[in-house]
């Protein structure tokens, strides 16, 4: 089994999708954000730059361009870059993408794919370091892919573009070093299918992108406090795989939800939710959140560490889910 | 005490508000010439159009003009004719008013009111009959209230425009002429305070603006089966007032969230996660959400009817949740 | 313009302070790469003199907005740089408490209201400024400064258009230095100058060399007084060039070499202070100790800053609302 980093498996599936697809186009930033693996990007320019475009500073117009190509029969899929800037976009995808199937009585159809990096990066501050995907969640017509390994990225990019729908794909860009097994000849990963990325039978672990990496190094730590923690990645947001978490659920009684949204109405809110309404019977004790605290994210370095769903505090959190 | 429509409230608020303080401005389209339900009739005769202010299809720019203007001494109302078109000032609320104050360290305050209508009624359409409160309370730094009534539509809206901070003031159009009592005289609701409704032992109903109406009316006949449903109304969607609700469900062991908006990623969704949090041990039932299916808003009279919750649909998860545990 | 003698003293000021801004930002620009400064920076090296030449006319009751490069402009509007830099730095004792950063800087008692991260995303709030100053009527103005990048944004033609259909007391100061981000404004937009849109919206607009202090400073005084005179909004187009990359760590690649030295050679500081000299003003002795002056004061900011302790984790949760 080879090993690739994140940001090579990605652009092993934007290769592989570029070829494999004239109606794909690929509209605005570097899918690497300010990472210095530029050189992907400039492979991939070389071969397919008539069908890579570099739009000036207009979220808005080039998120309704991207909409209308793909009504039209194109499959752009569109580099926002920092999370935060959708929000310049917000009507075109709020509006116009995700009502469109519906409000067209199914005519309509818009596969198209907006990428973005979402989050804690380091100095981000407020504007640079948001997590949209919570209020994108109470969009109908929107998919949401949310990957957190190498295997991960390129079996969901490849699926977000095969799609009919508008998908909206979460990435971190603290995912893009992260290094993990991808087979070779490996096939698209469906949607609504969550992940168990690591087996335990004490407490039922949630997390999203990349704090699914921090969780795994808990759970690592945890081990050795004798705590077994289940780690399961829903993966996609819409679809979501209840059922897996239920699953685990039924195994452990007690769960722990770690996501880099802030928490009120944030994705830990729904998920817990979902499984208070449908799963309460199996539980022991109260669902723990693990969220951004309720702040703008701050500038200074020490204070942005204190905000985030660190693995201290995950760590706290199952301790006291089993205490 | 005289009966008013909400919408005459929300008029008679703005009406004392920018009498008491010549800070206040209006901003927004055809504000001057009462708006597309004549929320705002009469007023630019008293007070001028330098104070009612017409502006241009410009959601993101009228919205940062008014961050800004608040940034330099006014007290500036803006009004979004529908909730859906917030949605173009995203940016400019959510990036700019929320952020402004955390991020100078206090020096710069937002005493902002942006005002908007939401939900379904007339059979708008998608665009014209969304419930958006979820995205903005997620949002730090952004206050928002919904008030169910004439009187906390008055009271609520002239907390909002005194409080120092962004808030948003989502009226429901199906409620504008919805009459009720209001007092005379200048009262203020506090925002972050939830009202009880009803008292009762038997379930916690919360329901949320347009969804009072017809938990009421579920109260009434859950009566008759000898279920008595304590019913109460956040006023606030954030800050939540969390400790009246989980109070209630310590009593009744049992809740219900009924909210208009589509249930996925909705404000119940971080009602029950709070509720579960603080009381536990308390649930004698799973707490259960009565809401819209998660599909863009359809036009048209009938399937509009059918996308609404209710009163039946709150009845039913009542007599469910008192039937399990 | 003509360079009279009697306003020697303004005109040496003027130069003090681009030196400022100058020590400034290259002290950033070594804090930064020794990472005593985190975070997204972006520098204003070689722009001094538009700052300088627009802030220079205005009142300390005047409304400043910035964006993301906006050390200078705070710097040219009176902030004191041992706030600005603490703040920079991510101190407990910078203006913003260490809650703000680089690109979000607001000075609020010398007028230097907010900056932003979002490009054009202050040029709807200096409107708000400006209306609130035009109810007040006491002459106060609200300048806002943006890049040739945010002439795309739809916010600023909507901007524009407000501006001009209610005559607010606005001055839109673009500093156009032929990139946004990493790509040139030809790639952007088929309009060179953005003067041309201005127009368009019916605001009287000129494009002078922003590189040339007392051109610019010609340029704002005209659209300043006419302003505060209740005529209306204004454009000032200054070309200029930045001589750093877009942020801190940005090699800069796309920017031919060639072009980088052509532009070095109209640094604003060197040919100010070579017509200063010209014109028998100042001495070599003087501007050599200007320029120390500054690096000096910028040691200080420098050494305040980072002996300052770090923001409590307690402030993490103040000040979200009022």
């Amino acid at each position: 089994m080879r090993e690739l980093a994140y940001y090579e498996a990605k652009f092993e599936a934007l290769e592989e999708i570029m070829a494999a697809d004239q109606r794909v186009h690929l509209i605005n930033g570097t899918f690497l954000s300010l990472s210095p693996h530029r050189h992907v990007f400039q492979n991939l320019q070389k071969k397919y730059s008539d069908r890579m475009m570099m739009p000036p500073i207009s979220e808005l117009g080039f998120c309704g361009l991207a909409i209308g190509a793909a009504m039209a029969g194109l499959r752009p899929i569109v580099d926002l870059s920092t999370g935060s800037f959708i929000f310049e976009a917000w009507p075109q995808v709020a509006n116009e993408a995700a009502n469109a199937f519906s409000m067209s009585g199914g005519q309509t159809r818009v596969p198209v794919v907006f990428h973005l990096f979402h989050g804690l990066r380091g100095g981000g501050a407020a504007q640079h370091s948001g997590s949209p995907q919570a209020m994108l969640w109470n969009c109908p017509g929107l998919e949401i892919v949310i990957p957190s390994s190498p295997r991960d990225v390129k079996g969901l990019l490849k699926t977000a573009v095969a799609s009919d729908n508008p998908t909206i794909f979460v990435d971190h860009t603290r995912l893009l070093d992260v290094r993990g097994d991808v087979p070779e000849n490996d096939k698209p990963i469906p949607f609504g299918v969550a992940d168990v990325k690591r087996p335990g039978g004490d407490v039922t672990l949630i997390a999203t992108s990349y704090t699914v990496q921090v969780a795994l190094a808990a759970a690592a730590k945890l081990a050795q406090e004798g705590i077994e923690v289940e780690v399961v990645d829903p993966r996609t947001l819409v679809p979501f795989d209840l059922a897996a978490i239920l699953s685990s659920v039924e195994k452990t009684h007690r769960v722990v939800i770690a996501d880099e949204t802030h928490q009120s109405c944030g994705v830990a809110a729904e998920i817990a939710a979902r499984i208070a309404e449908t799963g309460f019977d199996k539980l022991k004790t109260r669902i723990r959140r693990v969220s951004t605290l309720d702040v703008p994210v701050p500038y200074s370095p020490p204070l942005e560490a204190h905000i985030g769903p660190s693995e201290a505090r995950i760590m706290d959190a199952v301790r006291t889910a089993v205490a | 005490m005289a009966e008013q429509t909400y919408l005459e409230a929300i008029r008679a608020a703005l009406r004392e508000e920018m009498r008491r303080d010549p800070s206040v401005y209006l901003f927004g389209e055809d504000v001057a010439l009462g708006g597309p339900f004549g929320v705002t009739q009469g007023l630019a005769e008293e007070f001028g159009t330098n104070r009612m202010v017409n502006t241009p299809i410009s959601e993101a720019t009228v919205m940062g003009l008014a961050i800004g203007a608040a940034t330099a001494g006014l007290r500036p109302v803006v009004e979004i004719m529908f909730i859906d078109f917030i949605t173009l000032a995203m940016d400019q609320l959510v990036n700019h008013a929320a952020k402004l104050h955390y991020m100078s360290g206090g020096q710069l305050k937002i005493p902002l009111t942006v005002r908007v209508q939401c939900g379904i009624s007339g059979a708008m359409g998608a665009h014209h009959s969304q419930s958006l409160e979820a995205w903005l309370a997620h949002v730090p730094g952004l206050k928002v209230v919904m008030p169910a009534n004439a009187a906390d539509a008055k009271g609520l809206l002239k907390s909002a425009i005194r409080d120092d901070n962004p808030v948003v003031f989502i009226e429901h159009r199906a409620l504008y002429w919805t009459k009720g009592p209001v007092a005379d005289g200048d009262r203020t609701v506090p925002i972050g305070q939830a009202a009880l409704l009803r008292q009762g032992d038997g379930i916690t109903i919360v329901a949320l603006s347009s969804m009072v109406g017809p938990a009421l009316a579920a109260a009434d006949a859950l009566a008759g089966d000898g279920i008595a449903a304590e019913v109460i109304d956040p006023r606030t969607v954030s800050p939540l007032d969390v400790e009246m609700i989980v109070r209630s469900v310590k009593k009744t062991g049992r809740m219900i969230v009924v909210h208009e908006a589509v249930e996925q990623g909705g404000i119940g969704a971080e009602i029950i996660a709070r509720v579960q949090q603080e009381a536990f041990y308390y649930l004698d039932s799973p707490i259960a959400r009565v809401a819209a299916p998660f599909a863009p808003v359809p036009a048209g009279p009938t399937l509009e009817k059918h996308f609404l919750p209710g009163k039946e649909r709150i009845i039913q998860a009542a007599r469910q949740a008192v039937s399990k545990g | 313009m003509a360079v009279k003698k009697n306003n020697s003293q303004e005109l040496v000021a003027l130069l003090r302070r681009m030196w400022l801004i100058r020590a400034f930002e290259e002290k950033v620009s070594v804090l930064y790469a020794a990472r005593e400064i985190q975070g997204l920076v972006h520098l204003g090296i070689g722009q001094e003199a538009v700052a300088v030449g627009a802030c220079g006319q205005l009142r300390v009751d005047d409304y400043v907005y910035g964006g993301h490069r906006s050390h200078g402009h705070a710097i040219a509007k009176g902030a004191d740089i041992n706030r600005l830099m603490a703040e920079i730095a991510g101190r407990a004792t910078g203006y913003c408490r260490g809650k703000g950063g680089s690109m979000h800087i607001a000075a609020k008692e010398c007028g230097f209201v907010t900056a932003t991260g979002v490009v054009g995303g202050t040029m709807p709030l200096a409107l708000g400024a400006a209306f609130a100053a035009k109810e007040r009527k006491k002459g106060q103005v609200a300048v806002v400064f943006f890049g040739d990048g945010a002439g795309q944004a739809g916010p600023f033609h909507e901007s524009l258009n407000i501006a001009s259909l209610w005559k607010l007391p606005v001055i839109f100061v673009c500093e156009n230095n032929g990139y946004a981000e990493f790509t040139p404004l030809s790639a952007h937009t088929k309009i060179e100058r953005l003067a041309q849109h201005a127009k368009t919206y019916g605001i009287p607009a000129s494009t002078v060399d922003g590189n040339d202090l007392l051109a610019v400073r010609g340029a704002m005084s005209e659209a300043v007084t006419k302003c505060r005179a209740g005529q209306g909004p204004a454009f000032l187009e200054c070309l200029t060039h930045r001589l750093r990359g877009h942020y801190e760590g940005d090699p800069a690649k796309y920017r031919e070499l060639s072009q980088l030295a052509e532009w070095k050679k109209k640094d604003p500081i060197a040919r100010f202070t070579r017509l200063l000299k010209s014109r028998k003003l100042i001495s070599d002795q003087a501007v050599e100790s200007i320029e120390r002056e500054a690096r000096g004061a910028v040691e200080q900011a420098a050494e305040f800053s980072l002996a300052s302790p770090w923001p409590d984790a307690a402030e993490v949760a103040g000040q979200v609302t009022a």
